[in-house]
């Protein structure tokens, strides 16, 4: 089974190359059919695999395809663990599912199958990341990952916006990518080879503490740029200008996973480093308190949701920086489920809109919507946290790891309760004004529920995002247990006893009521409530980041590009090489004048040149 | 004062040289190749000489050679001759030109 | 003594024959100067004991490529005597030290590198008849003999193409 696995990358790439050549040909609804095809086709090819993995029946194995670069340890080899079986389980199945829903969406696009070419490309570089038995093909795919991210955010590139967000998620995921890059030469400085198992096997022993800091943290710089944490998040809301499918694919679900995955795929490394755990604990709860500040007073119904994706991430990151490597990937999957639900919820609403985002014209669409209605209301209250949807019980594991800390964590796992406060309101925000009140929309616009490709997505993920949790609550932790293979080499962390674990869920669980009363008290009511004040037109500007980082760095960088191209350029460059052409020319010139085109001047030449050749030989040999 | 080897050579020296002389002074076409024909022939004076110093039938064959290659290319190089003649009247080598740089 | 006789006229003919084809400011003249010149390097192969290469030099040389020589010197006409006007001033100055210099350079290298000087005509039996020269021709040398035979056929046809294509207009044989 696990000889196939190269399959799972295989056909999504079969299918993305299918599409860039023969789409036109194939035509518009069957070239998203071929795509959708391929990516389930991997699911299932991948699903077998994955059961194995669960019953034990096979251990965790490395899949040898072919000889690489031997010397650095980096053959083209597909772990199969755990971890990566889970991911592989998020990346193709979601990405079918969301295959299925742009069916429908994308219809009527004339880039339509390139934009499933596209698509497939990018599933196919996740799992390139997510299969990689070594850091060198991992980050091939990391990579690879940027690249369709970037074709698929800038898709539509002949809106303005939409190209400079892909140009900005490119530029800002390369400062990231700096930072893993180099993490890697350490690693191959102090290691000697780039293959995960080696690494895991013999960090304690191979290197110190100081090395394993530095390492990881420069790993931590990587997954920032990924995941979408401070300071480098601010290109995850500006992709929004995406089609909706990239941003439920890419921008929700898997994509923004990566760097959370690196994570835990690295934990052995960050184990070793408490200092780094700390710098990640605190980088991941503030950029969740801070994208939740932002969020509540969006009126982009998509910006809100990727503000909240941040804010989640915020989450997953701090589970890795407190050593709760389960419970973060727990919350990537469950929120992979419910984000993905959101998202496509939300296209459903903007294709029902005829392409309006402004939540402030919608309201009232229940009636018009049921499907979407109820399959995004699941996902309000997953999101939201509420008791017994899957996102309760991932993000309560992630706030009692941090409890369980003790110390200063108490103060993290605070804030981790005021931002789950803030996610109840702001979701409550979102699907009050989207969904119940009264119509605000524009006359003209007649909003209507979704075809059934779109649809059925909604409704396999409502599905999941409800009963999803149930796999690890503190009574049953087949979850856990499940990953354990994947974190042999981590020492885990004490538990809290279950009085402890019960107490702290009802406190989760009344401020996420808390906070869902407060959005419906404000929002439920005939008129929208004012949000004036100073807090909320700062946070409408997302604080000013974008324009605090366009004056510190985007300007200079700009002046002194202007500089390397109108001076450095014009006087340095290509003054050297016009001084080249010139020269080379002026030689010529001189040279031009022996070319008489006299033959007897040439006949000469060569009776002038013998005769001086043969003194030359008779003077040489002796000859005189 | 008998006749040695060498002075066939030192004759077949200055025929060449002659020849060399008539390229270089001489602007018509059909002068300028009798000269090359009168370096062949000095040519294969030497060959037949030493042929006949060293005893070996294979000089002579060599002159037999570079008269079929001179008949080959004397065969070409009047046809050229001929054929410049026709578009230009003339067979003055300084007026054809046009490769100057 | 006779030889020295012989070789002394039959130089002086071959080297006066020179002198006047290079001079001659009418290409006729200079076809006779020529014409001289092999006449007599035939008779220095008669010496040579190369009866073969002597009778192949009259007929092919002094008849055929001669009588080619005069044949298209005829066709064209001949040439103006101005054979050297507009000389560059120094020219002719140039060209006697040159051809002084290859004279006198090829001498010391010959006389350097092997001219030995030794007894007249070596010691050798050698005898360039027909049936010695064949002998040779078409054992060792037939490879060789074969491609001048191509050689030959490839200037015949050459020839051809010169002849026969002259009409054909600029733009065409540009395209």
């Amino acid at each position: 089974m696990i000889d196939v696995l190269w399959l799972v990358i295989a056909l999504p790439l079969v299918g993305s190359t299918i599409n860039l050549f023969f789409g036109k040909r194939i035509g518009q609804p069957l070239a998203g059919w071929v795509a959708f095809g391929f990516v389930a086709l991997a699911w299932l090819v991948a699903l077998p695999a994955t059961f194995s993995l669960i019953d034990g029946s096979i251990p965790v194995e490395t899949s040898y395809l072919f000889t690489w670069i031997p010397v650095v340890g980096a053959d083209v080899a597909l772990l199969w663990d755990p971890l990566s079986a889970l991911m592989t389980m998020i990346v193709t199945g979601i990405g079918s599912l969301i295959h299925l829903y742009s069916i429908g969406y994308m219809r009527g696009d004339e880039r339509y199958p390139r934009f499933f070419s596209f698509m497939n490309l990018f599933i196919a570089s996740m799992m390139i990341l997510v299969l990689s038995a070594n850091y060198a093909m991992m980050f091939i795919g990391w990579e690879l990952v940027g690249l369709s991210s970037y074709l698929l955010i800038s898709f539509w590139f002949t809106k303005p916006a939409a190209a400079a967000a892909g140009k900005k998620a490119f530029i800002v995921n390369r400062i990231g990518d700096w930072g893993f890059l180099v993490a890697l030469m350490i690693i191959f400085a102090s290691f000697g080879t780039f293959d995960f198992q080696t690494i895991f096997a013999s960090a304690p022993v191979v290197i110190t503490v100081g090395t394993a800091t530095a390492i990881t943290l420069l790993l931590f710089v990587g997954a920032a740029g990924k995941s979408a944490q401070i300071p480098l998040y601010v290109w995850l809301p500006d992709a929004m200008e995406g089609p909706t499918p990239v941003s439920a694919l890419i921008h929700a679900a898997t994509m923004v996973t990566a760097g959370v995955f690196m994570i835990a795929r690295s934990a052995v490394l960050f184990e070793m480093a408490p200092t780094t755990g700390a710098i990640v604990a605190v980088v991941g709860t503030l950029t969740a308190l801070v994208a939740a500040l932002i969020a509540v007073s969006q009126t982009d119904i998509k910006k809100v949701l990727a503000y909240s994706t941040i804010s989640q991430l915020g989450y997953m990151v701090l589970a890795m920086g407190v050593g709760a490597y389960t419970a973060g990937i727990f919350h990537l999957t469950t929120h992979a489920f419910f984000k993905a639900l959101l998202f496509l919820g939300a296209g459903s609403v903007i294709h029902a809109m005829a392409g309006d985002q402004d939540m402030r014209t919608m309201g009232g669409l229940r009636k018009k919507m049921p499907i979407t209605f109820i399959t995004m209301g699941a996902g309000w209250l997953a999101l939201s946290g509420v008791f017994p949807f899957s996102g309760f019980w991932s993000k309560d594991e992630i706030l009692a790891a941090t409890f369980a800390k003790g110390g200063w964590y108490i103060g993290l796992w605070v804030i981790g309760l005021l931002v789950a406060l803030l996610t109840a309101f702001y979701m409550t925000r979102l699907f009050v004004m989207t969904f119940l009140g009264k119509p605000r929309w524009e006359d003209g616009v007649h909003p209507h529920e979704s075809p059934a490709t779109m649809t059925i997505p909604l409704i396999i993920l409502g599905l999941f995002t409800v009963s999803f949790g149930l796999v690890n609550t503190p009574a049953l932790v087949a979850f856990e247990h499940f990953l354990e293979g994947s974190f042999q080499y981590v020492h885990h962390v004490q538990g809290l006893s279950m009085g402890a674990i019960i107490g702290l869920a009802t406190i989760a669980l009344i401020v996420a009521i808390a906070g869902i009363v407060w959005g419906w008290l404000k929002y439920h009511r005939s008129e929208l409530p004012a949000e004036d004040g100073k807090f909320w037109r700062r946070s409408r500007d997302a604080f000013g980041v974008d324009e605090f980082y366009g004056r510190t760095i985007v300007e200079p960088g700009k002046k002194a590009s202007e500089w390397a191209a109108d001076v450095f350029d014009v006087k340095v460059l290509d003054g050297i090489a016009h001084g080249i052409g010139s020269g080379t020319r002026g030689f010529g010139d001189v040279l031009a004048r022996l070319q008489t085109g006299q033959v007897r001047a040439y006949a000469g030449g060569v009776a002038i040149a013998g005769v001086l050749l043969i003194i030359v030989f008779l003077a040489v040999g002796g000859g005189f | 004062m008998t006749v040695t080897v060498s002075w066939f050579l030192v004759l077949a020296a200055g025929l060449f040289s002659i020849g060399v002389a008539g390229v270089l002074i001489r602007r018509n076409a059909l002068v300028m190749f009798m000269s090359i024909e009168l370096m062949l022939n000095a040519v294969n004076l030497t060959f037949v000489a030493v042929s006949k110093e060293l005893g070996l039938i294979e000089g002579q064959v060599a002159a037999l050679f570079v008269m079929v290659v001179a008949a080959a290319e004397v065969t070409i190089g009047l046809a050229i001759i001929v054929s410049v003649f026709r578009d230009r009247s003339s067979a003055n080598v300084d007026e054809l030109a046009e490769l100057k740089g | 003594m006779a030889e020295t006789i012989v070789f002394i006229i039959f130089a002086a003919v071959a080297l006066a024959g020179a002198v006047s084809m290079i001079t001659a400011s009418n290409p006729v003249y200079s076809a006779m100067g020529l014409l001289a010149a092999m006449f007599a390097i035939a008779v220095l192969y008669v010496m040579l004991d190369a009866h073969f290469v002597a009778a192949v030099q009259v007929i092919i040389y002094a008849g055929a490529v001669m009588t080619l020589f005069l044949f298209v010197i005829m066709l064209i006409g001949v040439d103006k005597p101005d054979a050297y006007g507009k000389q560059v001033p120094a020219q002719r100055v140039i060209t006697g030290i040159v051809a002084l210099g290859l004279f006198g350079s090829i001498v010391l290298a010959g006389r350097a590198a092997w001219i030995t000087g030794s007894n007249a005509f070596g010691t050798a039996n050698l005898n360039g008849t027909a049936e010695a020269v064949a002998d040779e021709l078409f054992g060792t040398w037939m490879i060789v003999f074969l491609a001048t035979v191509m050689l030959l056929t490839i200037a015949a046809l050459g020839t051809i193409a010169l002849a026969y294509f002259r009409d054909v207009p600029e733009e065409e044989m540009v395209g």
